[in-house]
């Protein structure tokens, strides 16, 4: 290898031409696709090239330079009310426009949440914050704005600020906020609680009175992390006439629209949301962010153009996180592992503002007395807010949590019972053909003991066990094998609206142009909704065009990504616009062929007479002559949209080998397997990314990342990608994913949820690895080398001095 | 966008130095990887710059007639990581400066920032003090060199006089001939992370690879600034190829730290840590100097 002798040296510059070629080569293979089915194949994703090349457009692309720039000033106290903010400096500061504080803006609270609207109030989203707040929840709330026509103005304005405040008592955690003689942090929920549910079946107080029951507990914990996806949340907005829009990194842009019309107290018509592509979002651009602020700014200097971009540190920050939840788990077991009764209570770390609120913890819940059913089950779930971040939705929706605390306690009670993990599990989970009475999603092909008996096979994890407890119990590196399952489902039916719209449209070359309300936040989603299609219409995957913006004055109307439900919802809408599209196809088809509607097929692109194979025409010829005809013209488009009421379970396990280095206090992941039930992949390679990024993320959760703060103060320690210990490449092994292909019958493309669920099973597999290979149960999450240094010392696996 | 008062970019030493004569308030960039985060952060605002990065004469890692090591300040830790030089006389530099960042911070970051920039844990610093560097100062006024433990004077501060650049870090043939090195960084992930703490160790054995002629023992994290362990280094001194030895020398050293309690981590983390990475820094060097050590793998 050459040294390098000038760094500059090292810069190549992008030669267009030659960074083309070999991906358009890999796009003709698409072309050539013809009449095979799209569905099932591993085509390149439709924006593969351009976000390749630079050419996809995302918001900031977007934003007009003469953008006037938004910097928002955060509290630095952590629970308190903001008595004055001096703006006088701010405001003599060269470039600055407008300083707007929080005694300014409008008293109209607003909601957050991207859930679908309800008209039912007490279904409504908790409304509990204002633009900027003066009653100031968590270090970090945003109180003021500054406006200026340069980004450095804008900044030192901000620094120019001074807040004074009159401070309240904080709390970090649920128990320290629910305590007696803490301050309210939110007016409507006096002693802090947001929410609390119960969950019972059977009579738990009896049957613990079993005679000969052993009780294993546990309590599970989990900290508080961050989506960190790539593309911090950024939006601008510009009014004309009696109109504004915001153009948005969002994943909701409909459900952007509406909250932005109420927080500004207008008709929701007149507020236009566009979104472009994004960089991401995990649940965090789940949620209405900046946008309602943003708008409003907007109409306080004159509609023009303004832009809020935020900074990592805010991202971290002033979004939405995950909740940090602890859960504790009480089995009631006969000698024979069976369960008499068990017992769930979890306390949910909100943050300061309820956003998606108890919703997760809830869910987290409900799943207990699913995976392993038993009879007698007591379960209660707090929400309670807090002074910290935001919670929200992300990645799993609070099964992560579920499973961390629910398959590791699996595992501590294998331990105790000298029980196989595996065996266990085989035994002990859900039954073949199980219905859920509420949501009526039935385990038609015994799933979880599928996904788990093919895992273990193809990871050798049986033999990997049986060696891991023959090695050395005092080696200073040692391994382990963990398994952990997990439960999902696929959209919010019946707990919501699951409702999705399609346009189709016919161009001049028979090609067509398909709009959906769902939409593209990186997974791939433009890519499926084309394949299923193209295999719906019957034209090649390369002659459906997807429009991939969501402009809100002409998309059709979906709620956006989330609940892993997109490829699902968007596969009854495409099929049934597909259907009617075909309709008007075929009735033109016989006009020009005189052959009945009966024996006509559209089929790759071309109009085929069933009754002898032939080709009567192309697609192209139809579409063109239709178009221009001077006898009979029409504009072939077909609309529709179909409302959901059935959801689908969603299965799957993770299997891991652990490597423990004991006297470093550091756990490596060896080899990772996710195997998944999601149905018929519409598309293979980008079904393997999905579960990669989830592995990915749950690693995260298990072992190193969480968001700290300062016990003195509530002031966030680590808000950034340097101290947030995200994992980069080489904290992870290759990953491996495998998938049990059983067609979801209710389905229309037999497809069901892979958004979420790899996120949901790693961590505990990890976790229980460990506990293979050192004989310590962990109940933190992350593991980190912190925690297995307490552990390890507790134990007595470290000591004092160094040994010999 | 950043706040500069004003950015001086010298085509030469010789106009580097003159302009740092005459302007010295203004600070020196390099590959910008520390200060232009500071800037970001809001730090540093406002102030005249001097980017000495286009001078290609501080960039170059040569050998001085008398065997000297002479490394340019301005070469970025993927060339120090590359060069032929450090691969050979000094490999465990090379492996020190690999841990930093990811590619991109390894491509702009200079080995002269990094130890200009007077953290703890540079990960170039401790192996500078286990290979007993020097710093070569330049000023329009004439040239000192300092031992790099007498450069480093407290955290973030470093004797650098105004006026002056760092034109060369310098390792004498007696500080590396016939001595192999290894380096540990403890961090909480395997790239893109500041060390948590680390060492690096130099030894030297006798001919029939019995005994420990010298042994250097380094740390980072373990005090204000890098820090050497002389108590450590005296069980080294003479003493027979053992694990006996390496673990006397290793607990002795931890007698030398001055390790604290910060949200990071805390006291009784990092001393358990430093006393088990100098541990396992001592194994390599002495076995890459073709010591026989039996190290059994349980307790």
């Amino acid at each position: 290898m050459t040294p390098v002798s000038h760094p500059a040296a090292t810069i190549v510059e992008p030669d267009s031409a030659t960074i083309a070629h070999p991906l358009d080569a890999l796009y003709a293979e698409d072309l050539e696709s013809g009449d095979a089915p799209a569905v099932g194949q591993s085509v390149t994703r439709v924006d593969a090239r351009d976000k390749v090349l630079g050419r996809a457009k995302y918001t900031d692309d977007l934003c007009p330079r003469n953008a006037l720039w938004i910097k928002v000033m955060h509290s630095t106290i952590a629970h308190g009310y903001v008595t004055a903010i001096d703006t006088s400096y701010a405001e003599a500061i060269p470039g600055v426009v407008k300083v707007l504080t929080c005694f300014d803006v409008p008293d109209r609270p607003f909601p957050t949440a991207g859930h679908p609207w309800s008209t039912d109030p007490s279904h409504q989203d908790v409304s509990d914050r204002l633009l900027l707040n003066r009653h100031v929840r968590y270090w970090g709330d945003e109180i003021a704005v500054v406006v200026a026509e340069t980004e450095l103005a804008a900044k030192a304005g901000v620094a120019a600020l001074t807040a004074t405040y009159e401070e309240l008592p904080f709390a970090l955690n649920p128990l320290d906020s629910m305590a007696e003689g803490m301050a309210t942090i939110q007016e409507d929920y006096p002693g802090n609680v947001l929410a609390h549910s119960r969950l019972s079946v059977g009579n738990y107080a009896e049957a613990i009175k079993e005679p000969g029951l052993i009780k294993v507990e546990g309590t599970y914990d989990t900290g508080t992390v961050q989506h960190c996806h790539i593309e911090n949340a950024i939006c601008f907005a510009e009014a004309q006439g009696d109109r504004i829009t915001v153009t948005t990194s969002t994943q909701i842009p409909h459900i952007v629209r509406r909250v932005v019309g109420q927080a500004l107290g207008i008709g929701w018509g007149k507020v236009r949301v566009v979104k472009p592509y994004i960089g991401g979002g995990f649940g965090n651009k789940q949620d209405v962010l900046s946008e309602p602020l943003c708008a409003w700014v907007c109409l306080q200097v004159g509609g023009r153009a303004v832009k809020l971009d935020t900074t990592r540190e805010e991202t971290f920050v002033s979004q939405r996180v995950r909740h940090a939840m602890q859960i504790k788990v009480t089995s009631w077991l006969r000698p024979d592992g069976t369960f008499a009764a068990r017992k769930y209570e979890s306390y949910s770390d909100q943050g300061g503002y309820a956003s998606h609120g108890h919703t997760i913890a809830a869910k987290a819940m409900n799943c207990f007395h699913e995976l392993y059913q038993c009879p007698n089950v007591e379960g209660d779930t707090w929400t309670v807010y807090t002074n910290k971040p935001t919670s929200g939705a992300m990645r799993g929706y609070g099964i992560p949590q579920a499973m961390w605390a629910g398959e590791g306690h699996i595992d501590d009670i294998c331990r105790q019972f000298g029980f196989d993990p595996l065996d266990y599990r085989l035994k002990m989970i859900m039954a073949d053909g199980h219905v859920n009475k509420f949501s009526g999603n039935e385990n038609y092909f015994d799933s979880p003991r599928q996904t788990l008996l093919a895992g273990a096979e193809a990871f050798g994890f049986r033999q990997l066990h049986a060696e891991c407890e023959a090695q050395d119990p005092a080696a200073r590196i040692r391994r382990g094998a963990g398994v952990a399952s997990f439960w999902y489902n696929t959209g919010v039916w019946p707990i919501a609206l699951e409702s999705s719209a399609s346009r189709m449209v016919l161009n001049e070359d028979g090609s067509v142009s398909l709009s959906l309300g769902e939409t593209e936040i990186g997974q791939g989603g433009d890519t499926v909704f084309s394949q299923m299609t193209a295999d719906a219409v019957g034209v090649p995957f390369s002659d459906v065009h997807v429009v991939s913006t969501q402009d809100t004055d002409v998309a059709p109307f979906g709620t956006g990504a989330y609940a892993s439900r997109q490829t699902y919802v968007a596969g009854f809408t495409i099929r049934q616009t597909a259907n009617l599209l075909r309709e008007k196809i075929l009735a033109h088809a016989h006009e020009l062929t005189n052959m009945p509607v009966a024996q006509l097929d559209l089929v790759g692109g071309r109009i085929v007479r069933t009754t002898d194979g032939r080709e009567l025409m192309t697609l192209k010829e139809l579409a063109t002559e239709v178009l221009y005809s001077m006898k009979h013209s029409e504009h072939i488009a077909a609309e529709s949209t179909y409302q959901i009421k059935t959801n689908a379970y969603s299965f799957g396990c993770s299997f891991a080998e652990v490597e423990v280095d004991v006297d470093l206090c550091q756990a490596r992941v060896v080899r990772l397997l996710n195997v998944h039930d999601c149905g018929t992949l519409i598309n293979p390679a980008l079904a393997e990314g999905q579960v990669h990024g989830g592995q990915s993320m749950s690693i995260g959760l298990a072992l190193q990342e969480e968001l700290l703060f300062d016990p003195r103060n509530g002031k966030p320690l680590n808000n950034n990608l340097l101290d947030y210990k995200l994992c980069t490449t080489v904290d992870h092994p290759d990953l491996e994913a495998m998938f049990i292909e059983n067609p979801e019958p209710t389905s229309a493309f037999g497809t069901k949820a892979l958004g979420e669920p790899p996120t949901c099973s790693p961590a505990p597999a990890i976790r229980n690895a460990i506990l293979q290979a050192t004989g310590v149960p962990l109940y933190h999450a992350p593991m980190t080398p912190h925690q297995l240094f307490a552990r390890f010392t507790e134990t007595g696996l470290i000591g004092e001095s160094l040994h010999v | 966008m950043f706040d500069l008062k004003a950015l001086y970019i010298p085509d030469t030493v010789e106009e580097a130095l003159e302009l740092l004569k005459e302007r010295p308030e203004a600070r020196v960039m390099a590959g910008g990887s520390d200060n232009l985060v500071k800037l970001r952060d809001g730090h540093l605002l406002g102030l005249e710059w001097v980017s000495i990065f286009g001078l290609d004469e501080l960039r170059q890692i040569t050998l001085d007639d008398d065997g000297t090591i002479r490394i340019g300040p301005l070469a970025n830790f993927a060339t120090v990581a590359r060069h032929e030089i450090v691969r050979t006389h000094i490999p465990s530099l090379a492996h020190a400066v690999l841990t930093i960042g990811g590619p991109q911070v390894r491509n702009i970051g200079t080995i002269g920032g990094n130890l200009c920039n007077g953290v703890p844990s540079a990960d170039s610093a401790s192996t500078c003090y286990a290979w007993d560097a020097q710093m070569e100062l330049r000023s329009a006024d004439g040239v000192r060199v300092v031992p790099i433990p007498e450069f480093y004077i407290t955290a973030g501060k470093v004797d650098l006089r105004p006026g002056e650049l760092v034109t060369g870090i310098l390792i004498r043939r007696e500080s590396y001939e016939g001595c192999f090195g290894a380096y540990h960084k403890y961090a909480m992930r395997n790239a893109m992370d500041i060390a948590t703490v680390n060492c690096s160790t130099v030894v030297k054995l006798s001919a029939d690879h019995s005994t420990i002629e010298e042994g250097r023992i380094a740390f980072g994290v373990a005090a204000p600034t890098p820090i050497r362990a002389p108590h450590g280094e005296a069980e080294l001194r003479g003493k027979p190829v053992s694990m006996a030895t390496v673990n006397a020398a290793a607990q002795a050293a931890l007698g030398d730290t001055r390790a604290r309690d910060s949200w990071r981590a805390g006291k009784a983390f990092r001393e358990h840590m430093l006393a088990e990475i100098a541990r396992r820094c001592l194994v390599k060097s002495i076995t890459r100097a073709g010591g026989r050590l039996i190290e059994s793998s349980s307790k």
